[in-house]
């Protein structure tokens, strides 16, 4: 079986800075991967060179085993869902007008998109009768909830996420990160998730790639590296989570 | 209000709809696609925005002005090329206007409104997999169309003021009363002008806010009305205007520059002509320089011009040879420069000659302009829009060696206003002008000979050159008017109480006319 996503030395340079350092990566079907590191360690860029909302300036990036090179950018975006921070709905289309932009760009008819948006909203756990509103009489929570389904509508394989929770307070964090990992799991998708959290990345991720400074420095299970890590930069991002860890074990075995 | 003046609001409203209309049409079509651009390229945008700023620098109607003599340009080069040329005149060089002015507040909020869309929406258009035209139609332009209907809004109310000022160039509009109105001193018809025009002005913002307000909510029924609205009232004003598009019988076309006299000739020339059984048009309130371009381009037929001001602007004479000469002189020149014909003088003089209260010239010892030229540092003098840059200015003032204590230009109506209340010590006057004897003033004299003479004759067309049933109409007018009935029929329409209309007045001197 093809892997659903593979990078072959792909980077990425703006006006000859590099962002991107040559990166290989392969991600087997059905993996949850996150994304790591501080800001500007080029992980939104990577994802971003998935879906082609950037152009890698050098190598390539395979999509179910097919170059993207050879896809124009519309038609590989709308065969891979994308969530993001700022969620982004269309503030002048109603809920699931929202859900069903994909539907609507592939031309399915209006019945088949009604059912699906239905379907959708029950997925993400949101009431149907939500689909009629506008963005703006949303919950945060439920705004982000609109932007899974909308990223999920026309059925991709593959989900990119941007910093998904990012905005959300920590209940409705936990709550829909949960919900996000039942969907993967009960889809069969293959997820990649740009998280600064770590432990968030821990909680949910089959697998960790940590970079810095353009450049992928570790890679592996969450519990390889909860067990340790040669470089002192990955060490240092795994002691939050280790102490945490170790206070809830405290605090469960009493 | 008196119903002759409403009986022309239903044509001169029709005209200010369809001008106003087609060049916010126009200048849709362009500002918004203009915009889009605009928006999308930063490198375009800065030009577009300052070039359409331009443009809103310069005053509409210089702007409606420039564009005659470009179109006219145009013309004749169409016309050496492809052997006809296209009417610059009126509705074409008035449209290119006001489309130009409508543009700048279109194109501004078109830009605002799409570069506003928020960043994350924009991205959310992309990552769904949107192209480039799907991201414009179906979420920048529906979420910058409030800003840009509010722009559209702007541009409306703009064009429909600005559309009054398209009556110098020859356009009917509701600009028609407000210029007529301020030169026969008639408030009420410079009132209906104004009311009519804002009125208009008013409707349709309100409707194009009902529009804009619907594009907002997304409410179909709101927009829906306002649009609906925007189309009955068009359909409903621009109704008159459809019994004239059907064929008629050939009919004429009688010029008048922007003042009493001229109106009154003009219906006087008309009046014959109807009497014959013709169909007339009138384009009144021409610029002095357009009406008679126009004529030799054949746009009107005839008109009366003043022989001093043929012979200085058409011909460039600075000389003076007398008043038979500058008549025989224009005779030929006319004719073989522009194939016009001059028909004939009417009879009498409209000069420009230097004017005082009586009272004033007394007390000073001013009889000529001799006399005046030793009073002069002491005393302001007041012209017309055009009377210091005429050669006929630089004439008397190179000739009696005039040097005014200070120079002041009035719209005529006002220059005789400032004589009575001491703002000017002297004027630029008309010696056919009603006023000079009403308000008691005397005309100035001239020994040497500065002043051209001002015969006034009857132009026509080189089309018309050989119209039996013009020059039949025109016939009787040869030498037919004096000077006093001239003045007589000026003063009825530029004073203050029993005013009467050009027409009317055009009626009584017909009724005095010497066999």
């Amino acid at each position: 079986m093809t892997d659903a996503i593979v990078l072959d030395q792909v980077s990425k340079a703006y006006d000859g800075v590099a962002v991107l350092q040559p990166t290989d990566l392969v991600i087997p079907r059905g993996q949850f991967v996150a994304l790591v590191g501080g800001s500007g360690a080029g992980k939104t860029t990577l994802l971003k060179t998935l879906n082609g909302l950037v152009t890698p300036t050098g190598g390539q990036v395979r999509i179910d085993g097919a170059p993207t090179a050879d896809l124009d950018g519309p038609t590989l975006r709308r065969r891979i869902g994308y969530v993001f921070q700022e969620v982004g709905l269309f503030p002048h289309l109603t809920v699931g007008e929202n859900i069903g932009v994909v539907p609507t760009l592939l031309g399915w008819d209006a019945a088949k998109i009604t059912a699906r948006t239905a379907e959708l909203l029950d997925l993400v756990a949101l009431p149907r009768e939500l689909a009629t509103r506008r963005p703006a009489n949303l919950s945060g929570g439920q705004r982000q909830r609109v932007g899974v389904a909308r990223a999920l509508a026309a059925r991709p394989s593959i989900l990119l996420m941007d910093e998904p929770f990012g905005a959300l307070d920590s209940v409705t964090r936990v709550a829909l990160a949960d919900d996000v990992r039942r969907l993967h799991d009960q889809l069969s998708l293959t997820t990649v998730m740009v998280t600064h959290d770590i432990a968030e990345a821990v909680l949910l991720a089959d697998r960790i790639v940590v970079m810095a400074g353009g450049r992928v420095i570790a890679d592996n299970t969450p519990r390889a590296l909860l067990a340790g890590h040669a470089d002192p930069a990955v060490e240092a991002l795994m002691q939050a989570p280790r102490r945490q860890a170790a206070r809830m074990r405290e605090i469960a075995g009493e | 209000m008196n119903s002759g003046l409403l009986s022309l609001l239903p044509e001169r409203l029709a005209w200010h709809v369809v001008l106003s209309a087609s060049a916010l049409v126009l200048g849709l079509a362009v500002a918004l696609p203009l915009g889009v651009l605009a928006a999308r390229s930063p490198r375009l945008r800065w030009p577009a925005l300052a070039l359409a700023g331009l443009v809103q620098t310069i005053p509409s109607l210089a702007l409606l002005a420039l564009f005659y003599p470009l179109l006219l340009l145009l013309s004749n080069l169409a016309k050496a090329a492809f052997g006809h040329g296209f009417s610059a005149l009126g509705f074409l060089p008035s449209l290119l206007a006001l489309t130009l002015y409508s543009m700048l507040p279109i194109l501004r909020n078109t830009v605002a409104g799409l570069t506003g869309v928020e960043p994350a929406v924009v991205e959310a258009a992309r990552g769904v997999g949107m192209t480039d035209r799907q991201r414009l139609w179906r979420v920048e332009l529906p979420l910058a169309l409030p800003v840009i209907m509010a722009g559209v809004r702007t541009a409306a109310v703009w064009t429909i003021g600005a559309a009054t000022l398209s009556t110098p160039v020859g356009q009917t509009s509701l600009g028609d009363y407000i210029f007529s109105g301020l030169q026969t001193e008639n408030w009420a018809m410079v009132l209906t002008g104004c009311v009519a025009s804002a009125g208009l002005a008013l409707v349709v913002d309100q409707l194009l806010g009902l529009v804009e307000r619907g594009a907002e909510r997304r409410d179909r029924r709101v927009w829906g009305a306002g649009l609906a609205g925007l189309a009955i009232g068009l359909a409903v004003a621009v109704a008159p205007l459809a019994a004239d598009l059907a064929p008629r019988p050939s009919s004429y076309v009688i010029g008048a520059k922007n003042f009493s006299e001229q109106y009154i000739l003009a219906e006087l020339m008309a009046d014959r002509l109807e009497g014959q059984g013709a169909r007339v048009t009138r384009k009144i309130n021409l610029g002095s320089a357009v009406a008679y371009r126009a004529l030799a381009a054949g746009e009107i037929d005839a008109y009366v011009d003043y022989s001093g001001t043929l012979w200085a602007n058409v011909l460039g004479r600075t000389d003076n040879p007398g008043r038979a000469a500058v008549l025989d002189g224009l005779r030929t020149e006319l004719k073989r420069r522009d194939g016009v014909v001059l028909l004939a003088p009417l009879g009498f003089e409209n000069a420009y000659a230097l004017a005082m209260r009586r009272d004033r010239a007394q007390a000073l010892g001013i009889m000529t302009l001799a006399d005046l030229a030793a009073k002069a540092p002491d005393l302001t003098m007041g012209g017309d829009l055009e009377f210091f840059s005429r050669p006929e200015w630089a004439s008397v003032e190179r000739t009696y060696g005039l040097r005014f204590k200070a120079r002041r230009q009035f719209q005529p109506t006002f220059m005789y206003r400032a004589l009575g209340s001491g703002e000017a010590d002297v004027i630029s006057a008309f010696s056919s002008d009603g006023r000079i004897a009403a308000d008691g003033l005397v005309v100035l004299g001239d020994p040497k000979g500065a002043l051209p003479p001002y015969d006034a004759v009857l132009l026509i067309a080189p089309g018309r050159a050989g119209d039996a049933r013009l020059r039949k109409a025109l016939a009787g007018l040869d030498g037919a008017i004096t000077v006093e009935a001239m003045r007589a029929a000026n003063f009825s329409v530029d004073r203050d109480d029993g005013k009467v209309s050009p027409a009317q007045a055009a009626k009584a001197l017909a009724a005095g006319l010497k066999r």
